[in-house]
């Protein structure tokens, strides 16, 4: 095997696991809060890529306007996701949220081919197609500025989560009902990360939708951000960034070793296989905590 | 009014543990089996090929998820795959040569065995990373049919299954289709009805409620949770053998995807979680909606005289679907098995309802 070529997959791979690690932050964040796992992360990307395309379409706007619209407008529905599904749930069995966001997930993805149709259209951003050459690899280069948002991301969160906001939002993660008894308002802290992960999702939509087009596929999504999400462990801002790139890296590298054995499409079952593993061996991932309930 | 309990006593224990204590449950009961048994003799075959069947079906499959969600207390994303593991087996048993009546025994025990991998999941995790793991495990499951040859006869690929043979006579009308599918749900009715007054259905819901709390009170939840998931898994299987004979005739791995997991948990979710009457509910609303939505969205759009586009129209009834899961789990979270009951509790005593409070 070409060593060149595992090297150039590998990093490939890695770029791209940064960009589902966007997809991943914004369940962490909603699962940091409120302890809901929200299985419509990947339908609110795929609503945000529409919506977008609305923007910038339907009513003619440039991107460079339609791109925070659509960040506000996402805001708007994130914290009215929670505040009309989520929030009457709190407390009831696990089983009713996860399938409450099934719904949503269905609802969201289906709605938004509703309106706008399901047929693939593109979000361009305007990235050259020329490959970057690192030495003798060959980068995506859309894939390096995905990467690249991913971290920025990443970095902005963490600044954020010092700010008083974002002291009150880790308060109400911790604990809260410890939070709720010295007046932090928990309703408010949860409706604001789910807008933050909403917004998360809009980027992450402008990201994907540039390489693979504005479809149902961006739904798909789900899988691969759960995947990095468990396997950074569920809290884990941090985790999620690190996991996106394993997982990234080990996709990059089955697709080339095992497309060949099992006749292609090894990547799904590589997520699916890293997901059981992950729960199997360290249910809470590789930085989460260690709480975790275990039968 | 029907339900009337007054004048029911009961003077010994077996009257009162009996499966319908009260008489016009019985009736009720009756009257609906021998409509049930009668059916071919007054439906069209449309209704009864394309609406009876898949539902008697669908209920089956929607208990047996019932058996794990609602009693075992366990989620299950993966049900459509062991329903397809069932459904495979059969078809390649009877592909061989197996008599039909052998080939959905076997197709019960091999999802059995299959479907108690994801018992070992239950056994390690639950909750939240329980249902991520069964959900990874049917994206394997799904993948592993369609990439392996051997089972679906190659990607893309349709096996043509074999006629439904009972004792060597094949049952091709659609009567006798419907007949089989009538046994196989009133069989696993029969089962869940009488899971309630055993051993084995107290310590699942003991399972339920707590699991530590079982294990003190010496209910082995291991042990009852690998059992929950065998049972469960054994009757997806025979029904997905029996989903294939009956209704589909060839089997195609996209029939058993996540989607058609994701439906029959919203059968379970929206007839109610532990309810039988409600999973009957449960899955004749989730197979009609659909088809009642595209008529009423063709009757709107005729009425008021607006087009709507070709991609709105297949995509909407989907729309209302996730929309439906979530009012329920916002307005009655208890589904309509739940609807059901307090009807029946209002029943009961009327006109006297001052006497339940």
């Amino acid at each position: 095997m070409d060593i060149l070529l595992l090297l150039e997959s590998s990093l490939n791979g890695a770029l791209v696991g940064l960009m589902y690690s966007l997809v991943a932050m914004g369940i962490v964040l909603i699962y940091k809060s409120s302890s809901v796992p929200n299985l419509a992360q990947g339908a609110m990307v795929m609503l945000a890529g529409y919506v977008i395309l609305a923007f910038s379409n339907q009513l003619g706007l440039p991107l460079w306007v339609a791109i925070p619209l659509g960040i506000v407008t996402m805001f708007i529905i994130g914290v009215g996701i929670e505040r009309v599904a989520l929030r009457r749930l709190a407390g009831r069995p696990i089983i009713m949220i996860l399938m409450m966001t099934l719904g949503i997930e269905i609802f969201l993805r289906a709605g938004s081919m509703t309106i706008w149709g399901g047929t693939s259209r593109p979000l361009p951003l305007g990235i050259s197609d020329a490959p970057l050459f690192l030495g003798p690899l060959l980068i995506n280069r859309a894939y390096a500025v995905g990467a690249g948002v991913a971290v920025a991301m990443f970095v902005l969160l963490v600044l954020f989560f010092r700010t008083r906001i974002g002291v009150v939002l880790r308060a109400i993660s911790d604990d809260y009902t410890a939070a709720w008894s010295v007046g932090i308002s928990v309703e408010r802290g949860v409706a604001l990360s789910w807008a933050i992960s909403a917004v998360v999702a809009t980027i992450a939509a402008v990201l994907w939708g540039s390489v693979q087009g504005v479809d149902q596929s961006l739904a798909l999504l789900l899988l691969k951000g759960v995947t990095v999400a468990v396997l950074g462990g569920l809290d884990s801002i941090g985790g999620a960034l690190l996991a996106g790139i394993l997982l990234g890296i080990v996709e990059g590298l089955a697709s080339i070793v095992l497309d060949p054995l099992l006749g292609g499409a090894s990547r799904e079952l590589v997520d699916a296989a890293m997901l059981i593993l992950t729960i199997m061996l360290r249910p809470h991932g590789l930085f989460g905590r260690h709480d975790i309930e275990r039968v | 009014m029907l339900f009337r309990q007054a004048g029911i006593l009961h003077t010994n224990y077996a009257q009162d543990r009996a499966l319908f204590p009260i008489p016009a449950d019985r009736w009720m009961i009756g009257g609906l089996l021998l409509l049930a048994a009668a059916a071919p003799f007054y439906m069209s075959t449309l209704y009864l090929s394309s609406y009876m069947l898949p539902w008697l079906v669908w209920t089956a499959a929607a208990l047996g998820l019932n058996l794990i969600l609602g009693w075992a207390g366990q989620f299950h994303l993966g049900y459509a795959a062991v329903m397809g593991i069932g459904a495979y087996a059969a078809v390649h048993a009877q592909r061989n040569g197996v008599p039909w009546e052998i080939a959905i025994v076997l197709a019960g025990l091999t999802a059995a065995v299959i479907g108690s991998v994801f018992a070992f999941a239950a056994l390690r995790v639950k909750g939240l990373y329980l249902a991520l793991s069964t959900l990874a495990l049917q994206f394997v499951m799904d993948w592993t049919i369609s990439h392996v040859p051997a089972i679906s006869g190659g990607t893309q690929a349709t096996l043509q299954a074999p006629d439904i043979r009972i004792l060597g006579q094949a049952v091709t009308s659609d009567a006798g289709l419907y007949y089989v599918a009538l046994v196989w749900c009133v069989l696993v009715t029969t089962f869940m009805l009488n899971l309630r007054r055993t051993a084995l259905g107290r310590a699942l819901v003991a399972v339920r409620e707590k699991d530590y709390a079982a294990a003190v009170i010496g209910v082995n939840s291991f042990y009852f949770k690998l059992v929950a998931f065998a049972t469960s898994s054994f009757i997806a299987g025979v029904g997905g053998a029996i989903l294939i004979g009956t209704f589909y005739h060839a089997v195609t791995p996209e029939q058993f995807s996540v989607d058609v997991s994701i439906q029959a948990l919203a059968m379970v979710i929206v007839g109610g979680l532990g309810s039988i009457i409600g999973s009957y509910f449960g899955a004749g609303f989730i197979l009609l909606m659909p088809g009642v939505m595209n008529a009423f969205i063709s009757w709107l759009t005729t009425q008021f005289g607006f087009s709507l586009g070709i991609e709105t129209l297949a995509h909407l009834p989907h729309a209302l679907y996730g929309a439906l899961i979530i009012g329920f789990l916002l307005i009655e979270p208890l589904g309509l098995g739940k609807i059901y009951g307090n009807i029946r509790d209002y029943l009961l005593v009327w006109p006297f309802g001052y006497v339940k409070k």
